[in-house]
């Protein structure tokens, strides 16, 4: 990758109250990349990807996006800039069919009229661009749909608003091995079609599945952020559970990053 | 990504007839009963009765079983927004009773004409709909202690209203109309054949216009048995009214469709355009099936509940009206005793849900019809008061039951 990232952070420090859980923490997604965010729990994962949702304001630090410096205040901000976070608990409605969940909160109207005909269109169209199958009737109600399916639609939900990095908490967490498989494929094709995935992951094996970037944090410090054809198993295994391999992560706890 | 086969594979694009009857059953195996137990145990009733009370079937009693469920099937409609959110209104009975002692008082004892006396008692509506609402999505107070509060005090207000006891009479033509009236014969057969006509055209265009667009539509077949079924049993229904049900016909000719009849259809057809067509209808059902997953996608989960509730409320006020009407007047029980239980009733035997995310608003009229039918049939075989209530109680259970069993049905086989 040539060009500089998409999304950058840099410095960014968080506490809540007494307790600070983000150290100067850098973090950087390319576009048409899957960055692997690992780290044991409690490292910090979940309160860095708020803070690039918007959900948690930054203590400081500087957010960049595209390159230029942003001020993302609430998760209006982080949508309206193209990011887009897959929760674990999906955040899907099981009373709602596919296309409904979709679009929700953000229907198409004609008039005062949902726009069904437009709407369904446009799920079929982002369904098929991630080259879909595993879902056959758009309006099949959420809850018949298995685990796997539920997490490709609300994928799909976080790709149809032409988004440009999408963040993934632990999407194969509650998986069976070949929906996993059919969700990491998912998340591949993602970044083929050129956009920046953040992928959160506990499973090493899904990260050097899919994974171009490891970025490691240990104990709110970004240990390491290395290319993954560049890194062992092992590696990263010490980077999490130590913060440190080699060369590579924190030098003597000085927080400075490799 | 071809792991995984799906037997919903067979569904995809069976647009035939056979595919749907094969999805529906499908759909009713899977525990999503629909109207199925409301329609069966309406035919049951009525077959029932029919044979143990010949009187029943008379076009008096026919017209009877509309103006005696009207206000029910109205208050239950209120009841069904509250209902999808998961939510309950306890005191939707005595708010109809404080709406109609309103109009009652501004009628009567004010002189007010009957249309600002009606806008005072929806405008009381949507006021208690507000406050209600308000304390339980900004306060944070369970709906079921909210609502049984102003169930006990809504009580009292209406006895204030009318004075500790006495009863205000309704002189008011208009008023006393909606209940007591007939639509003429002439235009009934009018509307009724707009209606049928107007609903054919939209259902037509709209599956023209899927298939114009590529999508997967209504076969022509289905379209036409569900025209062709509204017009068979409107039909059916405006002609029974629209015989003569005087006993002595000469002196005064009593027959034609009750004004209550329209007035409900309205609403039916109000009330389901806005929960299916329009994107607050939508967000109702989002939040009753997934609130935290609505307020995550940016829906106004506050607001949509206090709507609910004031369209609940606001819906009671016009089923007061109707009682008030029907009664020619208001008294201290006007919505009270067993009028909240009965809407609750209806709209749960129509197949909404208590646990929210699931419903409409033909719920209603459905369940109403069977809680009617109940009232009505059992009046008519001379049974006491204890054992209608016994009976509607026990119906109530019943369906609450079949909505539990299909819902643990339905998570068994993945639906719902």
């Amino acid at each position: 990758m040539s060009q500089g990232p998409v999304l950058e952070l840099r410095g960014i420090n968080k506490s809540f109250g007494a307790v600070q859980v983000l150290h100067d923490v850098a973090f950087s997604v390319y576009s048409g990349e899957v960055t692997a965010l690992v780290g044991d729990n409690g490292a910090g994962k979940s309160t860095l990807v708020k803070c690039i949702g918007g959900i948690h304001p930054i203590d400081a630090g500087d957010y960049f996006f595209e390159g230029e410096k942003v001020h993302v205040s609430g998760p209006r901000d982080a949508a309206d800039l193209g990011v887009e976070i897959v929760y674990q608990d999906l955040a899907l409605c099981d009373n709602l069919d596919i296309v409904q969940n979709m679009f929700l909160g953000r229907e198409r109207k004609s008039g005062l009229v949902l726009d069904e005909a437009t709407m369904e269109e446009m799920a079929a169209k982002t369904l098929d661009g991630l080259s879909v199958r595993t879902v056959t009737s758009l309006r099949q109600y959420v809850a018949s749909l298995s685990g796997g399916q539920r997490q490709t639609v609300a994928i799909a939900k976080a790709v149809l608003w032409n988004s440009k990095v999408v963040i993934l908490d632990e999407p194969t967490a509650a998986l069976g091995v070949a929906q996993t498989a059919q969700v990491l494929e998912l998340v591949r094709r993602l970044a083929d079609n050129g956009l920046a995935v953040v992928l959160i992951s506990h499973n090493m094996n899904d990260v050097f599945a899919v994974s171009d970037r490891i970025a490691a944090l240990y104990l709110g410090r970004m240990a390491a952020q290395v290319k993954t054809s560049e890194v062992t198993h092992s590696q990263v295994v010490e980077l999490i559970t130590a913060g440190r391999s080699g060369e590579l992560g924190i030098k003597n706890g000085n927080g400075a990053a490799s | 990504m071809t792991t995984e086969t799906l037997p919903e594979q067979a569904h995809k694009a069976d647009a035939s007839i056979g595919g749907y009857v094969k999805n529906y059953l499908d759909r009713v195996r899977g525990g999503e009963l629909g109207a199925l137990p409301a329609v069966f145990g309406l035919i049951v009733l009525c077959v029932l009765f029919s044979i143990l009370r010949p009187a029943f079937l008379t076009p008096g009693n026919f017209a009877n079983l509309f103006t005696q469920g009207a206000a029910v099937v109205v208050i239950a409609m209120g009841l069904i927004f509250v209902l999808l959110l998961g939510e309950i209104d306890l005191s939707a009975g005595y708010a109809s009773g404080v709406c109609a002692a309103v109009l009652a008082v501004s009628l009567t004892n004010n002189g007010w004409p009957w249309y600002t006396a009606v806008a005072a008692a929806m405008l009381t509506g949507v006021v208690i709909g507000l406050v209600l609402g308000a304390l339980v999505a900004k306060l944070g107070v369970p709906s079921f202690v909210v609502t049984l509060a102003a169930f006990l005090g809504f009580q009292g207000v209406l006895l204030l209203l009318v004075k500790g006891g006495t009863n205000i009479s309704i002189r008011d033509t208009t008023i006393l109309a909606i209940a007591n009236k007939n639509v003429p014969p002439i235009v009934s057969w009018i509307v009724l054949v707009v209606g049928v006509v107007v609903y054919a055209g939209i259902q037509l265009f709209r599956a023209r216009r899927r298939i114009g667009r590529g999508l997967l539509a209504d076969p022509l077949t289905l379209i036409a048995f569900r025209v062709l079924s509204l017009a068979v049993i409107s039909g059916v229904a405006v002609y029974v009214l629209n015989l003569e049900r005087s006993r002595n016909a000469i002196i005064v000719s009593l027959k034609g469709v009750p004004i209550v009849v329209p007035v409900i259809v309205v609403l039916l057809f109000v009330w389901t355009f806005v929960l299916r067509r329009t994107a607050y209808g939508r967000h109702i059902y989002a939040v009753g099936g997934n609130a935290e997953a609505s307020r995550r996608a940016g829906i106004d989960v506050d607001r949509i509940r206090i709507s609910a509730f004031v369209i609940c409320s606001f819906m009671a006020s016009i089923g007061g009206i109707i009682a008030a009407s029907r009664a020619n007047s208001v008294d201290p029980n006007t919505g009270g005793s067993d009028v909240l239980l009965f809407a609750v009733g209806a709209a749960v035997i129509g197949g909404t849900s208590l646990f929210g995310g699931k419903g409409r608003a033909l719920d209603a009229v459905l369940g109403g019809a069977v809680v009617a039918v109940i009232q009505n049939g059992m009046g008519l075989m001379g049974y006491s008061a204890g054992v209608k209530y016994v009976v509607t109680g026990s119906v109530l259970l019943l369906a609450a039951g079949v909505d539990a069993l299909s819902r643990k049905r339905a998570a068994s086989t993945g639906r719902r």
